[in-house]
């Protein structure tokens, strides 16, 4: 497959073809996951002829599934393609920050959505992190703690309105882990392009600032009209990935939760839904 | 050489097994004191256990109707005396050899559970040997990983009462999707009782076979989120098509037979079912799938299985009806396990649960 120094030489050659009209030649794989290949490339433009980009679509493949009745597998991709497409479609259309969705072919099992430049949160909070670990014992400690902490509340906050903003429209997005909200450089159309997704191990550039728009990603478990129940559910997989992927941020998620709660008119009951919901714990007891 | 006998009665199954874990093993490090016998069992040295005997009664209800917890628990307690005799005598064993009464804790249902640990309370004290209450899932798990060598697998549990995705990790099965209404067998059982099939040998056997005559495939819902399932809306679903049977036509025009009813319900739960497992797999980076419990026999599940781990470049492992449904050797194994860790049940803690989570259990046998 693609050539030996892009990311796709970590993981294993995918077994599956690509569909027309796209090429192995002309897509990189970013990373494989159990239902859906995600590739880089170009749709409808010519940057592929370019060395500078690698391109300005993100192609996510559903593969048939050869274990499922043919019938149900075509029936499930089309379903989840068009209701990814949808829902993107419309957070796009209320102004939430989300790729555009290029095309699509759901017999073929695929779309395209616009590639969105920048680091995953995941990485930035990490490399921003580990970068002021490195800074202690260096003089002017406290003074610079306390503006890293203060870059960190920043961040939470613009994270809490992203997710109230997909919220304000009755979206949730079912799976809310800091691999899928990108941050996205301030100019990102001019200026330096960074390899991004969340599995691109190459850091050429370390993080030094955690500023940009954060754009929501991977919409494959994403449901509309949603109810506060769904939305306080969301919200708790969020902290709980905090919680797991990101300890030391984890004392910064109420700047999250109170730029969520500023961010739409319903925010104040689904946060008081998430109390509930953060006391159910583990959500059932086992039947026998 | 230490010798258990295991007593299993969380459903509809009366089992009694009694396995013999070989004593050479090497010791563990991180638990220097068990008492009474050597320590450990580091998982792949120490040869295989053997098993001396395997015996199961089954309670079968009339076609129409599900097994209730009163005649279950009248069954166990009619068989078991029975039972254990037959198997001391088909091991060839004798009381003194014997070293610990394993019984099922939980999870179950509540009546044939207490059936059995009453059972294994006199045992215990009649022979004066002491008590170890098992989680029946472990019981599963640890069966399947001895009886296929199948090492650090994703473990697919499919029962009538249980559904669950696990994995192991720092000495937990840690489940990472479940069932979030009615259990995969639970929701065949059904509706085998809806077509008024045969509970003889089992309503999931009798299904199954339908389901190999079967052509239509009828769109039923399909509900997945995340790692988790939902059956019953499916059993609804399902329900409504059966009594629509003989006016009901498929695309092709076709009267749709009972048996394309048991092929579409099939195939689609089992579909979730390799759905959720391959999530967990590439979420915890295994290659390999282990699937345990009754539903786990079933060869079409185990053939889905089978082309989705093909395709990651993985293998499934899976028993047969000795050891994937209900059965004594399971509880006596795993209980075993934890004996020789210095694991015991005190009489008076030796009660049942009907919910008793698989990850409360401490497997400090494994590293």
């Amino acid at each position: 497959m693609p050539s030996s120094s892009s990311p796709c030489s970590q993981l294993t050659a995918p077994t599956h073809a690509l569909p027309a009209p796209f090429d192995s030649a002309s897509c990189t794989l970013i990373t494989q996951g159990a239902e859906a290949l995600l590739y880089r490339t170009s749709f409808l433009s010519h940057s592929s002829t370019s060395s500078s980009s690698a391109g300005n679509c993100a192609l996510k493949h559903r593969p048939s599934k050869p274990y499922r009745h043919a019938v149900l597998d075509k029936r499930l991709t089309r379903a989840r393609i068009l209701a990814e497409a949808r829902v993107l479609v419309r957070c796009r259309r209320e102004g939430v920050p989300v790729p555009a969705v290029l095309g699509l072919d759901w017999e073929e099992g695929w779309v395209a959505l616009e590639w969105v430049e920048g680091v995953t949160v995941r990485r930035g909070v990490d490399e921003f992190v580990d970068k002021g670990r490195g800074e202690e014992g260096e003089e002017g400690l406290e003074d610079r703690k306390k503006e890293r902490e203060a870059t960190l509340r920043d961040l939470m906050i613009r994270i809490g309105r992203a997710v109230g903003r997909l919220h304000a429209i009755d979206v949730v997005h079912g799976d809310l882990t800091t691999s899928n909200l990108m941050l996205r450089p301030p100019s990102s159309s001019s200026g330096v392009v960074r390899q991004s997704g969340s599995t691109s191990p190459d850091a050429s550039v370390p993080i030094t600032t955690l500023a940009g728009d954060i754009v929501l990603i991977d919409f494959g478990l994403a449901a509309q009209n949603a109810l506060d129940e769904d939305k306080a559910v969301d919200l708790y997989v969020l902290e709980r990935a905090f919680g797991s992927t990101h300890p030391y941020a984890e004392k910064f998620l109420d700047s999250m939760l109170a730029g969520y709660g500023d961010s739409y008119k319903g925010a104040r009951v689904v946060l008081r839904r998430l109390e509930d919901v953060r006391m159910r714990g583990r959500k059932k007891s086992m039947l026998g | 050489m230490p010798i258990a006998i295991g007593l299993e009665g969380s459903a509809n199954k009366l089992g009694v097994g009694i396995i013999h874990q070989p004593t050479p093993f090497t010791p563990s490090v991180n638990n220097p004191t068990p008492p009474p016998s050597p320590p450990s069992k580091s998982s792949h040295a120490s040869p295989p256990a053997r098993i001396l005997a395997n015996l199961r009664h089954t309670y079968v209800s009339p076609p129409g109707s599900g097994f209730l917890p009163k005649d279950t628990a009248q069954h166990h307690r009619r068989w078991v005396v029975r039972l254990v005799k037959q198997a001391m005598k088909q091991a060839g064993v004798t009381v003194e050899d014997v070293d610990c009464i394993c019984f099922t804790k939980g999870p179950g249902m509540g009546a044939p559970l207490q059936s059995v640990a009453v059972a294994a309370r006199m045992l215990s004290l009649l022979w004066d040997k002491e008590l170890v209450g098992v989680n029946h899932c472990v019981g599963h798990i640890e069966m399947g990983r001895e009886i296929t060598g199948a090492q650090n697998p994703v473990v697919l549990y499919v029962s009538g009462g249980n559904t669950q995705i696990i994995a192991y990790s720092a000495q937990r099965y840690r489940i990472f999707g479940e069932a979030l209404d009615i259990a995969i067998g639970n929701c065949l059982d059904r509706f085998a009782r809806t077509l008024r099939i045969s509970n003889d040998p089992a309503p999931g056997y009798n299904i199954e076979q339908l389901a190999k005559r079967g052509r239509h495939l009828l769109d039923l819902p399909y509900a997945v989120k995340g790692m988790d399932v939902s059956f019953s809306g499916i059993l609804a679903s399902v329900d409504v098509l059966a009594g629509q049977l003989g006016s009901l036509r498929a695309d092709s025009g076709d009267v749709v037979t009972p048996e394309d009813l048991c092929f579409s319900l099939q195939e689609t739960v089992f579909a979730m079912l390799v759905e959720i497992t391959e999530r967990a797999m590439a979420h915890v980076g295994a290659a390999q799938v282990l699937i345990v419990g009754g539903v786990g026999c079933n060869e079409r599940l185990q053939h889905m299985m089978a082309v989705m781990a093909a395709e990651r470049g993985g293998s499934v492992f899976a028993t047969d009806e000795r050891f994937c449904i209900d059965n004594g050797i399971m509880i006596a194994h795993a209980g075993l396990l934890a004996w020789r860790m210095g694991f015991r049940t005190e009489l008076e803690g030796s009660t049942c649960t009907q919910r008793f989570r698989t990850d409360e259990v401490l497997i400090n046998w494994r590293d």
